[in-house]
C-alpha cells in the first residue's frame, strides 16, 4: 500500500469516525458552561441515532439524497426533546446531574429497542440503511496536490461540518451576548441572577443544544459507520465525547480537536491491518485502544483542566 | 428637608413564616447623602436592602421611588428605576474580565455581537468622572479584592444608578481600602447619588454617614443626624444596653513556649505554595493576633497546625512534641483546642445532635466510651454541664446542632474545646458573623484561656478584635510572616500597610493601596 492511499485511509476512516464525536462533545461544552453536567450525552446519542435510523428507512423514498441530512435533522430535534428529561431533572427538581444523566444513558436503549421492536415487527434492530450518509469529494479542494486527495476526496462531510460548527459554537460562546450570559450562569448564577439574567432559561437553553448536538452525533454514528439501530449502535462514544470534552478543556475547538484525536484512535482499528508494523499486534489491543486512551487522557487531564465554577450546581431563586 | 426622597418606604414588612425579619420599618432616603443603617447581625438591615434591590418581596408596606409607588419583582426591576446594589458577597463572575462582568446583563450589541468597544468607552468615562482605578482586562480572579468592589461599584454605576446600596461594604477590605472606599461614597454623594451604607461598625459611619438608622430585632430605633450622636450613643441604641468598649487584660509574666513553628512550608491541594517558611513561637499566657487579609495563608497554616495538611517541610512542635506529621486526632490529644474557620463545614456535624457534637474529640476515652461502646448517660450529663457553663442556648440537647443560631453553635464548639483545657487555643476568626452579645462572651473565653496560662493562637480577618485582645500581633502576607510585634507597638495603619505587603521602612509616604 503506498503512502499517500495509506493516509488518506487514515485521514478520512479518522474524520467517519471522529464526527459523531464532534457534534456531542460541543453540545457537552454548551450544557456544562450552562453549568448542568451531562453525562447523558451517550443517551442522547442513542436516542439521534434511533431517530434517525427511522427517519431514514420510513421516508428515504420520499426524500432520496437529502434523507441523511434530513436524518441529521430529525436526530437533533428528538435529542433535544430527550434532553427536556436531564434539563427538568436537574433545573427545577434539582436532582444530583451524574444520577439524572445516567437514568438517561439507562433509559434510552432500553426504549428506542422497544420502539425499534413496536415499529419494525418485534425485531430488535432495524434493516440496513438504503441512504446513509455517505463520503463525498469536495470539488474544487480536492484537486489540490498531495493535499487535496487526503484530504478532500472521500471523505466525510459530516466532520467537516462538525469542524465548522466547533468554530460557530466558539464564536457564539465567546463573541456573543447568548454566550457571555450562558457563561455567567455556569461560573456564578448568583451573579447573573443579580443583573436580570434567566438563570433557568439559559440553563435550559444549554442543556437543549447538547441535546440537539447529541442528537446529531447519533445521527450521524448510526447513519454513517453502523448504517442501522440497534442496542450496540451506540457504545460509549457519548461518554467519548464527554471525555473529549474535558480533554478539550470545555473549548469548543478544543473538544473537536480532541475529537478528531479519538476518532483516530478508532480508526487504527481499522487502518492498523495495513500497516505492517501494527499488524503484528492482537486485535484485542485496537478494540481496546479508544476506551483505553479515552480513561488515559482523563485521569492525564481531569486534574489539570478548569471547569466552570458553579458547574454540577443547582441554583434556586430567591422569592 | 422638603424636597423628594429618593426613596421612601413605608411601613415595610418582610415575615418568614412566624418571624418578622423587618416589623413597620419605615425611613427616607435623600440624594446627595450618605445614609447609614446600624444594627447587629440579624437584625434585619439585609432583609431590608434586599426588598430594596428587587431580590426579596415585601409581606406587606410600600416603597416609593422618586414620590411615585413601585413594585419590585427581580434585581432588573430595581436597577431599571435606578437602584443598584454593591453586595457584601461580591456577585462577579472569577473568570471573566472587569469588563465582562461590569456589562453583563446589559450588553451592548452590534448585529448579534458583542460590542466591546462601546462597552469599554461607556465604562471609561465612569472610572475617570469617578476617578475610579480598575484594570478592565484583567480577570477578576486575578484582581485584588480593593478592585473586585470597585467592579461591582462600576456595574450599578454603569446600570445609571442613582441610589447605590452598600451591604457590609469593609469586611474584606484593609485599613488603606476602607478609606479609599469611604471617598468613593463621600464622592457618589456628592454627585448628588443617595448612598446607603449597611454596616455594624461605628467608625465608618461616624466618618462618612450624614444620617443613621439604626435598626434592633427587625424594628427602627431611630433616624438620628450622625454627627448629634458619639460612639456610644449609636452603640447603645443598636444593642439596647450599654456596650464596654474595653476588655479587661491583665498583664502578666508568659511562660515557656508551648507552641513553636519553625520554617514551615505548606502547599495546597493545587499545588500552590501557601506558607512560605513561617516560623513562630506561641508562649504560654499569651495571645498572638495572626493578621492578614483573607486568602494569605492562614487557613492552610492552622490546617497544617491540626493535621489536615501535611506540612512540605519545617517542623511543628506543640507542648514539647513534634506534630509536624501527626493526625490530626494525635494533635488532639497532645493538648489542642481547635475553633475552625467555618464552624459548619469542620467545626460541627450539623445532622448530629448537641451531645454527640460535644463528645466529638474525646468519645474514644473513657467517661464517653468503654472498650467501644458509647456511655450515653456520660454524654448527656457532660453536655448538660457544658452547655450550662458555656450558655449554648437550645430547647434540648438532643436537637441537631444545626438548629442552633450561629452564636450558639460557636459556643458549642468553644465549650468542647475549651473543657478538655488545651494547652494550645487555635481561633480562626471566632467571632465572624456573631452578634455583640456572643462576641463578648467568646473573647472573654479566649481571655480566660490566656489568663490560666494557656497559648493562644487567634487568627482573624477583623484588625479591631485582633487590636483588642492580642499580646502579640504577627502579620502575614502571602503566606510570609513580614512582622511580630508587640501589640502596642504597632498601630492600625501600620498593620494594614503590612497587610497589603508593604514595607514600613520607607513608609512615610502615602501608600498605594493596590
Amino acid at each position: 500500500m503506498d503512502i499517500q492511499v495509506l493516509l488518506l485511509t487514515i485521514v478520512s476512516t479518522t474524520l467517519v469516525y471522529s464526527a459523531p464525536l464532534i457534534f456531542t462533545s460541543i453540545g457537552g461544552v454548551f450544557s456544562e458552561h450552562s453549568g448542568i453536567v451531562n453525562v447523558g450525552l451517550e443517551g442522547m446519542m442513542v436516542m439521534g441515532a434511533f431517530a434517525s435510523v427511522v427517519f431514514n428507512l420510513k421516508m428515504g423514498d420520499t426524500f432520496g439524497a437529502a434523507t441523511p441530512w434530513l436524518g441529521l435533522l430529525v436526530g437533533g430535534l428528538v435529542g433535544a426533546a430527550f434532553s427536556l428529561i436531564h434539563a427538568v431533572a436537574t433545573i427545577n427538581l434539582r436532582t444530583d446531574h451524574i444520577i439524572s444523566g445516567t437514568v438517561l444513558n439507562l433509559m434510552a436503549p432500553a426504549l428506542a429497542v422497544y420502539l425499534t421492536r413496536l415499529i419494525f415487527q418485534g425485531r430488535g434492530q432495524t434493516d440496513i440503511l438504503q441512504h446513509p450518509l455517505a463520503t463525498a469529494t469536495i470539488p474544487g479542494l480536492s484537486s489540490i496536490p498531495v493535499i487535496g486527495p487526503i484530504f478532500f476526496a472521500k471523505t466525510s462531510l459530516a466532520a467537516y461540518l462538525g469542524i465548522i460548527v466547533s468554530i460557530i459554537a466558539w464564536w457564539i460562546l465567546s463573541k456573543t451576548r447568548f454566550g457571555l450570559r450562558l457563561r455567567s450562569v455556569g461560573e456564578h448564577p448568583e451573579a447573573a441572577d443579580s443583573v436580570g439574567i434567566s438563570v433557568y432559561a439559559y440553563r435550559y437553553a444549554g442543556v437543549l443544544i447538547s441535546g440537539f448536538l447529541g442528537g446529531i452525533g447519533g445521527a450521524v454514528m448510526a447513519q454513517s459507520i453502523t448504517l442501522n439501530f440497534s442496542a450496540t449502535t451506540i457504545v460509549g462514544q457519548g461518554f467519548m465525547s464527554l471525555a473529549a470534552m474535558i480533554f478539550g478543556k470545555w473549548h469548543p475547538v478544543g473538544a473537536m480537536g480532541a475529537a478528531v484525536f479519538f476518532g483516530f484512535a478508532q480508526s487504527l482499528a481499522i487502518v492498523g491491518k495495513y500497516i505492517p508494523v501494527i499488524r503484528a499486534m492482537p486485535d484485542v489491543i485496537f478494540t481496546v485502544a479508544p476506551y483505553l486512551i479515552t480513561i488515559i487522557v482523563l485521569v492525564a487531564f481531569i486534574g489539570n483542566a478548569r471547569m466552570p465554577a458553579a458547574d454540577g450546581s443547582t441554583f434556586v431563586k430567591s422569592k | 428637608m422638603n424636597e423628594t426622597p429618593a426613596i421612601e418606604i413605608h411601613h415595610l414588612v418582610k415575615a418568614f413564616g412566624d418571624f418578622k425579619a423587618n416589623d413597620d420599618v419605615s425611613i427616607n432616603f435623600y440624594s446627595g447623602q450618605v445614609h447609614a443603617l446600624l444594627g447587629e447581625n440579624g437584625a434585619g438591615k439585609s432583609t431590608l436592602m434586599n426588598m430594596l434591590s428587587g431580590i426579596l418581596r415585601p409581606t406587606s408596606g410600600q416603597i416609593l421611588v422618586k414620590g411615585k409607588e413601585v413594585h419590585l419583582h427581580s434585581a432588573k426591576d430595581a436597577s431599571a428605576l435606578g437602584i443598584g446594589m454593591v453586595h457584601q458577597h461580591f456577585m462577579l463572575v472569577g473568570a471573566f474580565t472587569a469588563l465582562e462582568n461590569i456589562i453583563l446583563g446589559s450588553e451592548p450589541t452590534h448585529a448579534g455581537r458583542l460590542n466591546f468597544k462601546l462597552a469599554r468607552k461607556r465604562v471609561e468615562e465612569i472610572l475617570s468622572r469617578y476617578d475610579l482605578d480598575v484594570d478592565l482586562d484583567a480577570k477578576v480572579d486575578d484582581i485584588s479584592v480593593g478592585m473586585q468592589q470597585r467592579v461591582e461599584i462600576v456595574k450599578v454605576l454603569y446600570r445609571n444608578a442613582d441610589v447605590v446600596i452598600f451591604d457590609e461594604p469593609t469586611a474584606v477590605l484593609t485599613p488603606q481600602e476602607i478609606e479609599d472606599l469611604l471617598d468613593i461614597m463621600r464622592k457618589l454623594a456628592g454627585e448628588g447619588k443617595a448612598v446607603l451604607l449597611i454596616t455594624h461598625k461605628l467608625q465608618e459611619i461616624r466618618a462618612v454617614a450624614d444620617t443613621t438608622t439604626i435598626i434592633r430585632r427587625g424594628k427602627v430605633i431611630g433616624t438620628v443626624k450622625t454627627a448629634d450622636k458619639s460612639a456610644e450613643e449609636l452603640a447603645t441604641m443598636m444593642v439596647g444596653h450599654e456596650v464596654d468598649f474595653k476588655l479587661d487584660k491583665v498583664k502578666h509574666e508568659e511562660g515557656p513556649a508551648i507552641l513553636s513553628i519553625k520554617n514551615l512550608n505548606v502547599v495546597d491541594k493545587q499545588k500552590v505554595k501557601r506558607v512560605t517558611d513561617f516560623s513562630l513561637d506561641i508562649h504560654g499566657g499569651e495571645i498572638v493576633g495572626l493578621a492578614g487579609i483573607d486568602g494569605n495563608g492562614q487557613s492552610e497554616l492552622v490546617q497544617a497546625l491540626t493535621g489536615l495538611i501535611t506540612p512540605t517541610s519545617g517542623t511543628i512542635t506543640i507542648a514539647g512534641k513534634d506534630t509536624t506529621h501527626a493526625t490530626p486526632r494525635q494533635i488532639i490529644r497532645s493538648g489542642v483546642g481547635h475553633i475552625p474557620e467555618d464552624r459548619q463545614r469542620y467545626g460541627l456535624i450539623l445532622p448530629m445532635t448537641v451531645i454527640d457534637n460535644m463528645g466529638m474529640m474525646t468519645y474514644t476515652e473513657e467517661p464517653l466510651s468503654k472498650h467501644g461502646i458509647l456511655n450515653q448517660p456520660a454524654a448527656v450529663k457532660m453536655t448538660k454541664e457544658l452547655t450550662q457553663k458555656f450558655d449554648v442556648r437550645t430547647s434540648s440537647i438532643t436537637n441537631t446542632a444545626g438548629s442552633l443560631s450561629g452564636g450558639n453553635q460557636q459556643k458549642l464548639i468553644i465549650a468542647r474545646e475549651m473543657s478538655r483545657d488545651p494547652q494550645l487555643l487555635i481561633a480562626m476568626n471566632p467571632t465572624r458573623g456573631l452578634d455583640v452579645g456572643a462576641i463578648e462572651f467568646i473573647h472573654q473565653q479566649i481571655l480566660n484561656a490566656r489568663e490560666a496560662g494557656r497559648a493562644v493562637l487567634l487568627v482573624s480577618y477583623e484588625l479591631d478584635e485582633i487590636k483588642q485582645l492580642a499580646d502579640r500581633i504577627a502579620v502575614v502576607h502571602a503566606g510570609k510572616l513580614v512582622a511580630t510585634e508587640n501589640a502596642d507597638d504597632l498601630t492600625e495603619q501600620q498593620i494594614g500597610l503590612l497587610m497589603a505587603g508593604e514595607d514600613l521602612k520607607d513608609k512615610e509616604a502615602v501608600p498605594n493601596a493596590d
